[in-house]
């Protein structure tokens, strides 16, 4: 599989976020689910992207951690290379 | 004595338009809402009414459920607060099949791709308490809030069920009502398979040459609200639920007991309820779907509850006519629609209506809409049946507000 970059999960992440509702402008990298109004139903969905994407598994735990859209990118991005 | 319940507000989206005074209005001027053999909200664009989130999170089912609240709500002054302990507001949204389109969508997800592609919003969108949940979520309701599974007579049943939880004591008020999206493939195949759908396309309720009925989409939401209460936070009485009766046919799965009497039973127990006779009654709202068996059953229920003589005397209309047949909206949209028949005074015809069936003999309101008289210059009342398969009988009582 070719490398992926962060950039290329960033934009990703951010874009797929971006389908679920809140205004992509608010979509940082410091920016938290919770003030997104992004839910655990959404990171499964943000997590079935992911995979179909980059071939990386999340598991319910995984997402458990994940505070920050930055969380999410650095933690796909490492998974992916 | 009993605690009377009154209606604060009104909301619909139908084939008609998106609010409930589209609905009358439009129908009493002769408009059809039913194109192709369908009766699709082709006015409502989920955008204009609903944020992103909610979009992409609700079938098209609960979408129309959320958007007639909306306008109930704010038809009930309850926009900015709503007037009651949250806790004594209920919330009954009924459906009859739910969100068949999710599930169409999500089980092609699954064979093309896969059960682990499936939606994580697959259950939450279809489940037929899905309808009940998002309005009870937008608006903060948190008394009982639960979806009625009854097919066609689903909404006529939420509304009754409201009606007792007043009546009970265990809310104060309730938004209740129906909703429906079923204009898909899959739904078509099924209903046609059964022969239940008009192969000309036409709704026309109790004509001679009626061959079936015409699926609908749309919801329709009432606010019910606590005579007292209402009146002391001087909300504006729209009318009012009289009476409930609601019966089974134990006959069978889709057919209706060709009597009529268990839906007669319904009728009187609704205008006991109500605590009223046949002489009261200045309109009747029928099902009246256009299939031979369900016309020609309910006009002989009709009559049992009614008495012959009578039956013949009160103006039967049927919105089914100018909409198609919105399934577990139904009962929810006609009853919004009586309100309004019964606040305008005016009374809309059954469109289609042009070759009198032998057997069918009473006022099916032909032609134009008529004025409605209410005997003795009085607050008028109507009926409004639902029948549903599976044999339920629905029927309740709406008294107008005075003139």
């Amino acid at each position: 599989m070719p490398t992926v970059t962060n950039q290329q999960v960033e934009a990703r992440v951010i874009e797929t976020l971006a389908s679920f509702g809140p205004d992509a402008s608010q979509i940082t990298r410091d920016a938290t689910f919770e003030e997104l109004d992004i839910d655990s139903l959404d990171l499964v969905e943000l997590a079935q992207v992911v995979e179909d994407e980059y071939g990386v598994v999340l598991k319910g735990e995984d997402m458990k951690e994940l505070k920050t859209v930055g969380d999410a990118i650095d933690l796909i991005a490492e998974r992916a290379s | 004595m009993k605690r009377r319940v009154v209606i604060t507000g009104l909301g619909a989206v139908t084939p008609l338009g998106v609010g409930a005074a589209p609905l009358h209005e439009r129908w009493a001027a002769g408009a059809c809402g039913i194109v192709d053999g369908a009766g699709a909200c082709k006015e409502f664009e989920p955008a204009d009414h609903l944020s992103v989130k909610e979009a992409r999170r609700l079938d098209r089912f609960s979408q129309l459920a959320l958007v007639a609240s909306a306008e109930a709500l704010a038809h009930a002054g309850w926009e900015s607060e709503l007037p009651y302990d949250p806790l004594r507001i209920g919330c009954v949204i009924a459906t009859g099949i739910g969100g068949i389109e999710t599930v169409e969508t999500q089980h092609d997800v699954m064979r093309d791709k896969g059960p682990r592609s499936v939606s994580p919003l697959g259950i939450p969108q279809y489940m037929p308490n899905a309808g009940a949940a998002a309005v009870a979520m937008k608006h903060g309701l948190k008394g009982q809030m639960y979806g009625v599974v009854s097919a066609c007579s689903g909404g006529a049943h939420a509304i009754g069920s409201a009606l007792r939880m007043i009546q009970y004591g265990d809310a104060d008020a309730a938004v209740a009502g129906g909703a429906e999206a079923t204009l898909t493939p899959f739904s078509f195949a099924c209903f046609n398979s059964m022969q239940a759908l008009s192969p000309t396309g036409f709704s026309r309720p109790f004509d001679a040459r009626r061959d079936g009925f015409v699926m609908g989409e749309g919801a329709g939401v009432l606010v019910l609200e606590e005579e007292s209460a209402a009146r002391e936070r001087g909300a504006t009485i729209l009318g009012e639920v009289a009476g409930y009766g609601s019966t089974s046919d134990a006959f069978h799965l889709t057919a209706p007991e060709p009597t009529g009497g268990p839906a007669s039973r319904a009728i009187e127990l609704a205008l006991a309820d109500a605590g009223v006779t046949a002489e009261d009654v200045s309109y009747v709202n029928a099902h009246g779907t256009s299939t031979q068996l369900n016309d020609a059953a309910e006009t002989a229920a009709l009559k049992r509850a009614l008495g012959e003589a009578r039956a013949k005397q009160i103006p039967v209309s049927s919105t089914k006519s100018a909409i198609g047949h919105l399934l577990g909206a139904a009962g929810a949209v006609e009853a919004v629609e009586t309100l309004q028949v019964l606040a305008t005074r005016v009374i809309p015809p059954t469109l289609g209506y042009e070759v009198p069936d032998p057997e069918l003999d009473l006022d099916y309101v032909p032609g134009e809409a008529r004025p409605l008289v209410a005997p003795n210059g009085g607050p008028p009342l109507a009926i409004s049946n639902s029948f549903a398969f599976g044999g339920h009988n629905v029927s309740l009582v709406l008294r107008g507000a005075p003139e």
